[in-house]
């Protein structure tokens, strides 16, 4: 299997673009922002992945006798009302905000990348009607379709991440869209069809990797959405059912305690969801840098 | 320019009617449908039956959507379940003051990221560049309803100088304009902080394009002076991507909207609509949804003719 598929890659793939991909990762490796990014995102990962293995609080417990406490020995990030352990709940929370978004990037970004290529390789009508479903779509801002779905349904994690998928695809199909139409006219999918190859084999032989670079930037930042939209509705209270914690339901019950000044309530998942989104942006930057030559340092 | 106003508006119209059928649809994916929403979960199959009757529930869905199309043309959206009240009058009243604040932060915006992505990329690799490069990427990653909350803390609980919420001060009947700012400040503030960061940028990117462009170049050498240059020839020509760029940016100012006036309490159409969505109010919903819809599809006409207004190479026959 292994051979076969090495040798595919090697007769298939031209030289040159080996090469470019090559010099696009280094030229990722070596930006500054690439770097801070990913370490951000890496903190975080492990923050609320690894956290629990090391820190041992539990996120349900309620501490009666100790409410409202501002950071101590025993809870490093301090108690919300209930008293519970804000430093657990802030781990486990980060895990569901992480899942759910980039599970919902990544759902997303398949089906606008597929409905892209469709609607660029189909014949003018086709093309005209799946692109104005598209406008359609474009023009209801999409939370409120959100809040609207949620209430009604009241999601659990996997549906949310089907409900965010299916709605935030457009912009991609769009742009993937735009890239098929001036690479079908390009002369190796002429001879891709000269020799006979099926309009599936060009889109996802030819046209998808070709596509990739705009897709790979693009899809950085439908997870900085994902993981915004994720907590934009856990804040508005529809988003993930309790008692499991995530960023933004914390951030919006911390706001009932703003008068009493509780801070280590209010900035910690704010900071979080800050930190993920600065992360994300500097990757998707980066990627845009390494893809596109004319921002390429040399 | 009139005809081609009016091309665009009949344009628009397929656009219109595929928002008006998600609107309709929406509704009729609630389990159990609307008269199971109006009549709450221990509706009898007999009273549903009734209400579905009286409504013309029980017609095949194209005809009721036909019907709920003319009576929309008529501006009639239904009546709220919750406040009993049409909804077009509830709209109405909250719509102008979703639109103050949306239109004020636009132009706000506009205005200070224009000044600011112009003298960054002017002065671009210097110490002041690098310094609001920072401040737009923080800006940019801070997610709104974050940025209102610290806001609230700053200005109102803080420094005490604006009201955390609402529209007005409940012990005062006759609330004047000074209130009226007072209360509209910190919201907009909100809206310019958000989308500043993301203009701004654009807007650096898109004059250092320009500045190092054969035509600035040949102005520069004709000898005009600096200001002209950059002011009437560089500044001009990277404003157009600009406001391309707010049309699209219009959905998610309304979703970031939304997300505000529910922060500071505000009642425009965003906290009118979640309210709704957390009552299941469904005509309220459909009909916020289908207003927004219509009010993005308009902006972007508009932003196409706000382009025309600026770029003189683009003429309307």
């Amino acid at each position: 299997m292994i051979p076969e598929t090495l040798t595919e890659a090697v007769t298939e793939a031209p030289i040159l673009d080996t090469q470019s991909r090559s010099r696009e990762w280094q030229a990722f490796r070596h930006n500054p922002l690439a770097v801070a990014g990913v370490i951000g995102l890496a903190f975080l990962i492990l923050f609320s992945f690894v956290g629990p293995l090391i820190y041992h609080g539990s996120t349900t417990t309620p501490h009666l006798l100790a409410t409202l406490q501002p950071p101590s020995a025993q809870f490093p990030l301090g108690t919300d009302s209930l008293g519970r352990d804000n430093l657990a709940r802030m781990m486990v929370g980060g895990q569901l905000s992480l899942e759910v978004g980039f599970a919902a990037a990544f759902m997303a970004t398949f089906i606008g990348v597929v409905y892209g290529l469709i609607s660029g390789m189909a014949t003018k009508w086709v093309d005209v009607i799946l692109m104005r479903v598209v406008d359609i779509f474009i023009a209801i801002p999409s939370l409120f379709l959100l809040l609207f779905v949620d209430s009604v349904f009241h999601p659990s994690a996997a549906l949310l991440v089907i409900v965010i998928g299916s709605l935030s695809w457009f912009a991609m199909a769009r742009m993937v869209r735009s890239e098929v139409l001036t690479l079908k006219r390009r002369d190796y999918v002429e001879a891709a069809r000269a020799v006979g190859a099926s309009n599936w084999r060009i889109m996802f032989r030819e046209l998808l990797p070709n596509v990739m670079g705009v897709v790979v930037v693009n899809a950085t930042f439908q997870v900085a959405d994902a993981i915004l939209t994720v907590a934009g509705l856990s804040f508005l209270g529809l988003g993930l059912p309790p008692p499991t914690p995530n960023w933004g339901e914390m951030l919006s019950s911390s706001m009932s305690y703003m008068f009493q000044n509780a801070w280590w309530l209010i900035y910690p998942p704010g900071v979080a969801i800050l930190i993920v989104e600065l992360s994300v942006n500097f990757i998707g930057d980066a990627l845009r840098q390494a893809f596109d030559p004319r921002l390429r340092k040399a | 320019m009139f005809k081609f106003v009016l091309q665009r508006l009949i344009q628009s119209i397929p656009s219109m009617l595929g928002v008006t059928i998600i609107g309709f649809f929406l509704v009729h994916i609630v389990p159990g449908g609307p008269a199971q929403a109006m009549l709450g979960p221990k509706a009898t199959p007999l009273r549903i039956e009734q209400i579905n009757r009286e409504f013309g529930l029980n017609k095949p869905l194209p005809v009721q959507y036909i019907h709920w199309l003319g009576q929309l043309l008529q501006g009639n959206l239904g009546v709220s379940y919750y406040y009993n009240e049409s909804v077009w009058s509830l709209i109405m009243t909250n719509m102008p003051r979703t639109l103050s604040i949306v239109g004020i932060g636009i132009v706000i915006a506009h205005v200070v990221s224009i000044l600011l992505g112009s003298i960054q990329a002017y002065f671009h690799d210097t110490k002041f560049d690098y310094v609001m490069t920072a401040l737009t990427y923080f800006f940019y990653s801070m997610p709104y309803f974050w940025l209102g909350i610290i806001i609230i803390l700053v200005f109102s609980i803080n420094l005490g100088w604006f009201p955390s919420g609402g529209l007005s001060n409940p012990l005062n009947p006759n609330p004047g304009f000074g209130s009226w700012v007072a209360h509209t400040t910190l919201p907009v503030l909100t809206l310019v902080l958000g989308t500043v960061a993301g203009w701004g940028r654009y807007m650096r990117t898109s004059m250092t394009e320009h500045l190092v462009q054969d035509y600035v170049r040949t102005a520069r050498a004709k000898g005009l002076k600096e200001s002209v240059v950059v002011l009437k020839h560089a500044l001009r020509n990277s404003v157009l991507p600009l406001i391309t760029l707010l049309g699209f940016a219009l959905p998610s100012l309304f979703s970031g909207v939304l997300l505000i006036e529910v922060i500071f309490n505000y009642p425009g159409m965003g906290l009118l609509f979640w309210d709704a969505a957390n009552q299941r109010d469904y005509p309220i919903i459909m009909g916020v949804v289908v207003i927004t819809g219509f009010l993005t599809i308009l902006g972007n006409l508009l932003a196409d003719l706000l382009y025309g207004l600026v770029d003189p190479r683009i003429q309307y026959n």
